[in-house]
């Protein structure tokens, strides 16, 4: 009886240390990614192998949709999709964490410079475009804005619907908050309209302005707030909100958003949507990035709600 | 009675009344929002639900791999959460001398509950999938989620050992059981109920967290269910998060359907502890 | 059989020595163990401190920490950025009060009632579907809140949009209310037996005992509830982030949309470059949260020493 104690005893330690060098033996093995350049020449038969892509959440319903198809086709390849933001893509790229960085928006500099200090080359593939519609409530009778007035409401320098044609109501201003690209982006084209000869690079979101972390929350709140005013990618209008014709200036005719006028260029409102990768990809990587890229792929960038990139 | 007596008597009638409402107030929206939850999202359970993968980024097909990379997630939580804090619990009461430093490292653990959840999920990058090199995997988040139950578990384990009357200690001690022996059949059976109440609110909170697990292996979508602890996992949380916030056009009984599912995983949790707690308490 | 019983009286055979000796052995090494989950807690809350640190001070050599904490413009990624964080500050200040002056009373009294009033099937039915509430996922709450609770505080205060401080105070408090009501019902349930057949055999009515005897005597345990569902509440990130309105502008009531310091760390991580200008000060920001957080359970603790004297246990 008293060996049977003391065996009780040594138990618990003794499986912790098992566990322990478990751990700490298979920690070397399986731990590190998969290398961004496999090797093996653009193989003819099946294809195989695994892709890790991080990144921005904008991107996110897209790239799901091209992994789901591409391992459809590739049995063999297993493609892994996350998020949160492009930043925290980028990051990961620099880190060596991930294959593909799915971005809303541009590498900065100073992240290239970063990544060359750590010997990440990035390599930038432009792979779908986004087009930002302007939403009210269905019974605003608001139907279109100019870019100068956009930036004065998301400046709180326009505060009152009757001040653009609409109710006398105070306009509620949603906005994305800084996790997301589409924040810098608007920022820059609209609130400080750097395509304009009005451009101001001083000028800021206003402190009233709501920023907000979901895009199906803004176009929801929109939905049912009479005086709310958002700009979701196009994707995400529902039959629920109303779509505004944007002006670039006051003599111009107001577009309203549709994958024909993103295409075209006369829809003023449009960002571009990229893979980072570190160095030209080849291998499984190219695969599936071509893939993207093809006449294919581009058919389910407007399935998913987004613009395919010109032809 | 006497008017003393009288009014003693109604002021405890009242207390018990507003007592009564705190109680309402508490169990009310807790009952309403399952309520809302379960009605919102039956819709979406079906077998296939269930049992199959996600498709089209998330609005179709099932969240198998999410429900299984949750499971995961609460084991891998309970297994180093658990250990470590009720022993160290048991380190800060029992065998912990009684001078500023442990009072100050007793305050800084309780203080490890305000940190905000993100901060762990930079943690775990930092220190699990890059400096450990675990990479991003499921070790990795269960460590980081671990990390932040850690502050709960020791923090009640603490108090549960704390409230057992020093009377039985030094009864114990005085016929000469040692100290361990003394903690293992006497203090720790008394403060189980305790130990357990802050088990089930960690792993419970673990269960449901997103920011810590969005940067250190938490996938939307993955082509199988992870082989290894090394690998990268879905989990309901995250995947809630993704497709509510950012899937355009996700329909609204697949989010509803996918939160009732976390907390059907919960509480099949929580019902078992509390089992486990009930009994521990009778036999007190 | 004689003899043998003789020896085994007489002196200390070897092998209960040996026993002796090996029980020593065995206690010292689950000692070890114990002592080695204390450090490994110690060296976690650390690690925590020590990341929130190194990422967050560097700040300081850009902006003073006065500039810092009652700067009022939060412009992260303009040219040249400020980084002043009053705005978040007062968010955090007011939600967090809003909602710990609503979860404490709810929550004690909850505890008081399920710990002495209620029978014993319904308090082990009670506790389980409360404590559940902890379980539910914060972007559920979020959703709840976005759904249900804004438009109702729209309604009610008559705002512009019911995405403010007000409806966020009111989800942490939901989010809170498990920890508090479960930590307190366990701490007044180990209050002695003793104690409360003392109070009833001086005469007590009930409550009575549980409002001058039982709730101090848990006093501790209440206090550290308290501390948990309120360092739950301020380091509440999802909800928050969806239903306070992350306005940038200084809150001059609940009813305003705010952003707190944790949707402030949330929001600008996922674009934040690692180790950058905005990357430090959004862990500057954890600082902060963290040293208010130890100043308040400091000074509870402090209130709390004085009461625990009256009651040594």
């Amino acid at each position: 009886m008293l060996t049977k104690l003391l065996k009780r005893r040594f138990l618990v330690p003794l499986v912790v240390v098992l566990v322990a060098a478990v751990v700490l033996t298979g920690c070397n093995s399986t731990a590190a990614t998969t290398p961004a350049v496999p090797t093996g020449s653009a193989p003819v038969t099946a294809l195989s192998g695994s892709i890790k892509i991080i990144g921005s959440n904008t991107v996110t319903p897209l790239t799901s949709v091209w992994a789901e198809d591409f391992m459809k086709a590739n049995p063999k390849v297993s493609i892994a999709v996350s998020g949160p933001g492009s930043g925290v893509g980028i990051a990961a790229l620099i880190d060596g964490t991930t294959d593909i960085c799915q971005s809303s928006r541009l590498i900065t500099a100073k992240e290239i410079d970063t990544a060359k200090g750590k010997g990440v080359n990035p390599y930038e593939i432009k792979v779908a475009s986004d087009a930002l519609a302007v939403v009210v409530h269905p019974s605003n009778p608001v139907s279109e804005l100019t870019i100068a007035q956009l930036s004065a409401i998301y400046t709180t320098q326009i505060t009152n619907w009757k001040e653009v044609g609409g109710r006398d109501a105070p306009i509620v201003a949603l906005a994305r908050d800084t996790s997301s690209g589409t924040h810098a982006f608007f920022k820059e084209h609209v609130v400080q309209m750097v395509e304009l000869p009005t451009k101001n690079t001083k000028l800021e979101y206003g402190g009233k302005v709501l920023l907000l972390p979901s895009t199906t929350g803004g176009v929801s709140e929109v939905a049912k707030n009479p005086n709310a005013i958002f700009y979701p990618g196009m994707g995400y209008i529902t039959s629920a909100v109303k779509s505004l014709g944007i002006k670039k200036t006051a003599t111009d005719i107001a577009v309203l958003p549709s994958v024909k006028t993103a295409l075209d260029g006369t829809y003023p409102i449009s960002r571009l949507l990229l893979f980072y990768t570190n160095g030209a990809p080849n291998g499984v990587i190219k695969a599936f990035v071509d893939y993207c890229l093809s006449l294919e792929g581009q058919k389910k960038v407007t399935e998913v709600g987004y613009v395919p990139l010109a032809r | 009675m006497t008017k003393a007596e009288m009014s003693r008597q109604v002021s405890q009638r009242t207390a018990f009344i507003f007592l009564g409402i705190a109680t309402a107030i508490a169990v009310v929206p807790v009952l309403f929002i399952i309520i809302y939850t379960i009605i919102s999202g039956a819709g979406a359970i079906t077998w296939g639900f269930l049992t199959q993968f996600p498709s089209q980024a998330g609005k179709a097909g099932g969240i198998l791999p999410a429900i299984i990379g949750t499971f995961y997630l609460m084991l891998g939580t309970v297994l180093f959460a658990l250990p470590v804090g009720i022993f160290a619990g048991v380190y800060l009461t029992e065998y912990a001398r009684d001078n500023w430093l442990t009072k100050v490292i007793n305050m800084a653990i309780v203080n490890l509950a305000g940190v905000p959840s993100i901060v762990f999920g930079l943690f775990g990058l930092g220190v699990f999938v890059l400096a450990f090199n675990f990479g991003l995997s499921l070790l990795a988040a269960s460590l980081t989620l671990a990390c932040q139950a850690l502050a709960m578990v020791t923090t009640t384990s603490r108090e549960a050992i704390l409230a057992v009357p020093r009377e039985y200690r030094e009864g114990s001690l005085a016929i000469g059981v040692t100290r361990w022996q003394t903690v293992r059949h006497i203090v720790l059976p008394q403060a189980l109920p305790g130990i357990i109440t802050g088990a089930v609110l960690a792993i419970s909170r673990a269960a449901g967290e997103t920011a810590p697990i969005l940067v250190v292996g938490a996938a939307f979508i993955l082509p199988r269910l992870p082989q290894s602890p090394f690998d990268q996992f879905m989990a309901l949380p995250y995947h809630l998060y993704t497709v509510s916030a950012h899937v355009p056009g996700t329909p609204t009984s697949v989010v509803w359907g996918v939160a009732l599912l976390l907390l059907v995983v919960v509480l099949s949790f929580d019902i078992l502890a509390a089992v486990i707690r009930a009994r521990a308490r009778h036999r007190r | 059989m004689k003899q043998k019983a003789s020896t085994a009286v007489v002196a200390p055979v070897s092998s209960e020595k040996s026993l002796r000796r090996r029980l020593r052995l065995g206690e010292r090494i689950v000692e070890g163990w114990i002592f080695l989950a204390g450090t490994l807690a110690i060296v976690v809350l650390l690690g925590i401190i020590t990341i929130l640190l190194k990422e967050g001070l560097p700040i300081f050599a850009h902006t003073s920490p006065l500039e810092f904490l009652f700067g009022a413009t939060w412009y992260p990624i303009s040219d040249p950025p400020t980084f002043g964080i009053l705005p978040f500050f007062v968010s955090t200040l007011m939600i967090t009060l809003i909602a710990t002056a609503v979860a404490i009373p709810i929550g004690v009294g909850c505890a008081a009632f399920l710990a002495e009033v209620a029978s014993a099937k319904i308090r082990e039915t009670t506790k389980p579907v409360i404590e559940l509430l902890s379980g539910f996922p914060s972007v559920m709450m979020g959703f709840i809140g976005l759904a249900l609770l804004s438009p109702l505080v729209q309604t009610m205060f008559n705002l512009n949009t019911g995405l403010c401080g007000l409806t966020a105070s009111i989800m942490l408090s939901l989010m809170s209310l498990p920890i508090i009501v479960s930590v307190s019902e366990d701490a007044l349930h180990a209050v002695p037996q003793e104690f409360k057949e003392a109070s009833y055999a001086l005469g007590a009515t009930k409550w009575e005992t549980i409002w001058y005897v039982c709730i101090p005597a848990a006093l501790s345990g209440i206090a550290a509830a308290i501390m948990l569902g309120v360092g739950r509440a301020i380091g509440e990130t999802m909800t928050v982030l969806m239903v306070a309105g992350g306005a940038l502008a200084v809150p001059v009531s609940p009813t305003d949309p705010m952003m707190p310091m944790t949707a402030a760390i949330a929001s600008g991580i996922g674009n934040a470059v690692r180790g950058d200008l905005k990357y430090q000060a959004l862990f500057a920001i954890g600082v902060i949260l963290f040293l208010m957080t130890l100043t308040v359970n400091l000074v509870a603790d402090r209130v709390l020493e004085r009461q625990k004297r009256k009651f040594a246990r």
